[in-house]
């Protein structure tokens, strides 16, 4: 070490590394020369977890990784068992599902918005978002009786159907946020300030961002038009119009408009989607005793944070033999280091924002 | 011997009894002041985020800054293992009682002022609120610990930057004085019949800004951004030594915001204080506790307690006696037009004392706005707006406000007259300022080129 390099332990108990990241981060003076990321200090082993449980009973710990997101990550599981079995949800079941994972994606961005927004400096989005956010907890509640951890969906359909006034909840809710969106924006978007603290902060170039296996807004901002809900549509994906937005530089600031415009792009879908629910069954004709055959399937959604994908080999027992899980957060918190060389410390937190990583999914 | 000491301090205490009271009384009340200005703070924070703010202790939260003191007093004093004792437990005190000494100078109103007619008045409380700084290098310094060291080194850094900015404003200022006594300040604008913040407005923008950097607000804040430093100097401070530098902070606060309104915004002058037509404005002060104390006398019977809706009903009291206060010396003259002299000297004591806190609060309110509104700038783009903006504006304000002056002296123009030629003055500079502007976007441009092309290069 260099008479003029410092290096200093931010985290795991700094308040602007989410949770208990702890980044090493070697400086001269106050810019980055070097950073490694320390994690596991939430590890609770879930990939291991699920080899002694039944496929049922994994489901409420997948809500646990992303608690933020918890729609998203029962999604991606109760669809790859699904695939497993060689059954498909029925058609009513797999438009909640999108409309529940659409506010879910809502939810998260929001919470990402106002958390970022914190940390670079400016208090009172924070409380705006979290507004907005709790209607769309209340709409969980009342459907399925819990905000966070949700456990809302069930292998084969739905646990519950939805609630009298769900489509009303919804409307009103994608309503509201048309104007509140707008408020979040005239805060931040033109702001001198914001945009000298994001642009051209944390550059991740399209190529990098591929090198790295960097999904979801993170990817989209880079300007590679990549979106598994496009590409490889599930749940009721393929019956909405909606596009992909993307950005171009790559920096902050592409992140910031990216997860703004995939807000919007939500609150349409979940529009279009409440127009027309079909009726019937919310359950397909899966046993109380699951028992897949022997195989293994890979199974990936859009989750908000990138793409969430379940490996999951099964030996035709009850328990699955193997599950892995590719977490967003994980695969995305891997740039980190490529994105803050050469910046200040104060561009450290607005990297770890905009990278909006949640370490129950990075330590699983 | 003893004899003699003994006469010197007798005499020592009859010439000076009235400003040491005061002094005393200043460092009993300014924590209660500090402490209901935090929770003000809280509550305009509060509302402006769609929330309510402190409402448990007392009716609307009205003794939470009570309840916060005994906490912090009470609470264990750390001193970290490796720290320097003698300067962590010196450095606290050096930044508050900078603050506190820095408020001596200033004048309340005409009638009360500690420091009377120092005739450097301005430069006394400028110079001693920048020896705060020296509180919080050593604090940094002292507690041996990155963070807090990072804090000092930025706050230092921050403060000789933006001094600069702000001394050259303030010197925009004096160019129409030609004094440095604080009375003479306030009474040159009286004279002239218009602010100063009208005649200089770009000195009382370059003050305004160069002011929050100085007192480390929002978004200026760097020195102790919890998202980077976790609290910067301030890290290793807990308990008591934490709210006194809490303290340091709101006192200089205080002081900013006093001299930008002794020097821009009339001192304790009412608006319109030259046209006796708009007089009724005398009435204004009154009217407005008046309100006040209604509106708490209304909300009485919504507090859910017994001692609640009696704390509410002393406070409405309260209201109404201040009112009662700052209303006699506008009513009594015109029932007995022969008091009018006796109470003159009682009306510009008290109305002059209103006004300047009006102000002062008007001004550290717009702090307060700035917080809750904007992002934090970045340590270098601070940097970059004090030295290559506000520095170079400040300068080439003094210099054209200068000949504006001598202008104004060659057409004998006085009070809004000197409008004629400040205006344009004011215009140059900010057309001086877009040009600023420009370079540096070309600069940065050209920077940015340079700094992507060797990006992976480490």
């Amino acid at each position: 070490m260099g008479a003029d390099e410092l290096v200093i332990n931010m985290g795991p108990q700094h308040p602007s590394t989410h949770g208990v990241l702890r980044v090493k981060l070697k400086l001269d003076g106050e810019r980055v020369i070097g950073s490694e990321c320390i994690i596991g200090y939430l590890h609770r082993g879930v990939e291991k977890i699920a080899e002694n449980r039944t496929y049922q009973q994994f489901a409420p710990y997948v809500d646990r990784m992303d608690y933020v997101a918890a729609v998203s990550s029962g999604l991606g599981y109760c669809e790859a068992v699904e695939k497993l079995l060689i059954v498909e949800a029925p058609p009513r079941a797999r438009v909640i599902r999108t409309i529940l994972t659409e506010l879910q994606r809502i939810a998260s961005h929001l919470l990402w918005l106002g958390t970022h927004a914190l940390d670079i400096g400016a208090l009172t989005p924070l409380f705006y978002c979290f507004r907005e956010r709790e209607e769309i907890l209340k709409i969980f509640e009342k459907y399925c009786g819990a905000r966070l951890t949700t456990h809302a969906f069930r292998i084969g359909g739905l646990q519950y159907e939805a609630y009298d006034t769900f489509e009303k909840d919804v409307e009103r809710f994608c309503k509201d946020f048309e104007s509140r969106i707008v408020e979040y924006e005239t805060l931040l978007t033109q702001n001198r300030i914001w945009i000298g603290r994001t642009k051209g902060v944390g550059i991740l170039t399209a190529a990098d961002a591929i090198a790295f296996g960097v999904t979801g807004p993170v990817l989209r901002a880079s300007g590679v038009k990549w979106d598994i809900r496009k590409a490889m549509p599930y749940a009721a994906y393929d019956q909405y119009k909606f596009e992909i937005p993307v950005g171009t530089t790559g920096d902050t600031y592409d992140r910031y408009l990216v997860r703004m415009e995939e807000m919007r792009q939500s609150r349409l879908i979940c529009l279009q989607a409440i127009e027309n629910i079909p009726s019937g069954p919310i359950l397909a004709k899966v046993g109380k005793v699951l028992k897949p055959p022997p195989g293994e399937v890979y199974h990936a959604i859009e989750a908000p944070k990138g793409e969430i994908g379940y490996y999951i080999v099964s030996d035709g027992t009850v328990q699955p033999y193997r599950v892995h899980i590719r977490p967003p957060s994980f695969i995305n918190l891997q740039a980190f280091d490529r994105m803050v060389r050469g910046h200040l410390v104060a561009d450290v937190v607005a990297i770890i924002g905009t990278i909006d990583i949640v370490l129950g999914e990075v330590d699983r | 011997m003893m004899n003699a000491a003994l006469q010197a301090t007798i005499e020592f205490l009859k010439l000076y009894w009235a400003p040491l009271l005061c002094g005393v009384a200043v460092v009993a009340i300014l924590p209660l002041i500090v402490g209901y200005i935090v929770l003000v703070e809280r509550k305009i924070m509060a509302d402006m985020q769609a929330r309510l703010g402190p409402m448990r202790v007392g009716p609307h939260g009205l003794l939470q800054p009570i309840a916060d003191a005994v906490k912090l007093l009470i609470k264990e004093d750390i001193v970290p293992e490796n720290a320097d004792k003698l300067v962590f437990w010196l450095a606290p005190v050096l930044s508050v009682g900078a603050g506190l000494l820095s408020l001596a100078g200033l004048a309340i109103g005409p009638a009360f002022q500690i420091a009377q007619d120092i005739n450097i008045g301005i430069l006394f409380v400028v110079g001693i609120s920048a020896l705060g700084i020296f509180g919080i290098v050593l604090g940094g310094w002292a507690s041996n610990s990155h963070y807090s060291l990072m804090g000092a080194l930025r706050s230092s850094a921050q403060l000789v930057s933006y001094e600069t900015a702000a001394g050259m404003a303030l010197v925009s200022a004096l160019l129409f004085t030609g004094t440095l006594n604080i009375k003479s300040i306030v009474e040159a604008q009286s004279r002239e019949g218009i602010w100063f913040v009208l005649l200089a407005p770009v000195a009382f923008f370059t003050y305004l800004v160069a002011s929050i950097a100085e007192t480390n607000r929002a978004p200026f804040d760097l020195p102790e951004a919890e998202s980077e430093l976790v609290a910067g100097y301030m890290t290793e401070f807990s308990g008591f030594r934490w709210s006194l530098y809490f303290l340091a902070e709101y006192t200089n606060m205080i002081v900013v915001a006093s001299v930008a309104t002794t020097l821009f915004l009339g001192g304790w002058l009412r608006p319109f204080a030259g046209l006796p037509r708009l007089n009724f404005l005398d009435f204004v002060p009154p009217l407005l506790l008046i309100a006040v104390g209604v509106y708490c006398a209304v909300r009485v019977s919504k507090q859910p307690t017994r001692v609640q809706q009696m704390f509410m009903l002393a406070v409405a009291g309260l209201c109404f006696v201040v009112a009662l206060v700052l209303a006699a010396p506008v009513v009594l003259p015109i029932i007995k037009p022969t008091l009018r002299a006796a109470i003159a000297p009682f009306y510009a004591g008290i109305h002059g004392g209103f006004w300047f806190i009006f102000k002062v609060s008007l001004y550290i309110y717009f702090f307060m706005w700035l917080r809750f509104t904007i992002p934090r700038y970045r340590f270098d783009q601070l940097m970059r707006l004090g030295w290559h903006f506000l520095i170079p504006l400040s300068i080439i304000n003094v210099l054209l406000v200068g000949v504006a002056l001598i202008a104004g002296s060659y057409f004998h123009l006085r009070g809004w007259g000197l409008l004629l030629v400040t205006t344009p003055a004011a215009v140059i500079a900010l057309l001086a300022a877009l040009l600023i502007l420009g370079a540096e976007k070309e600069r940065n441009a050209r920077q940015n080129q340079t700094a992507a092309s060797d990006f992976y290069a480490g």
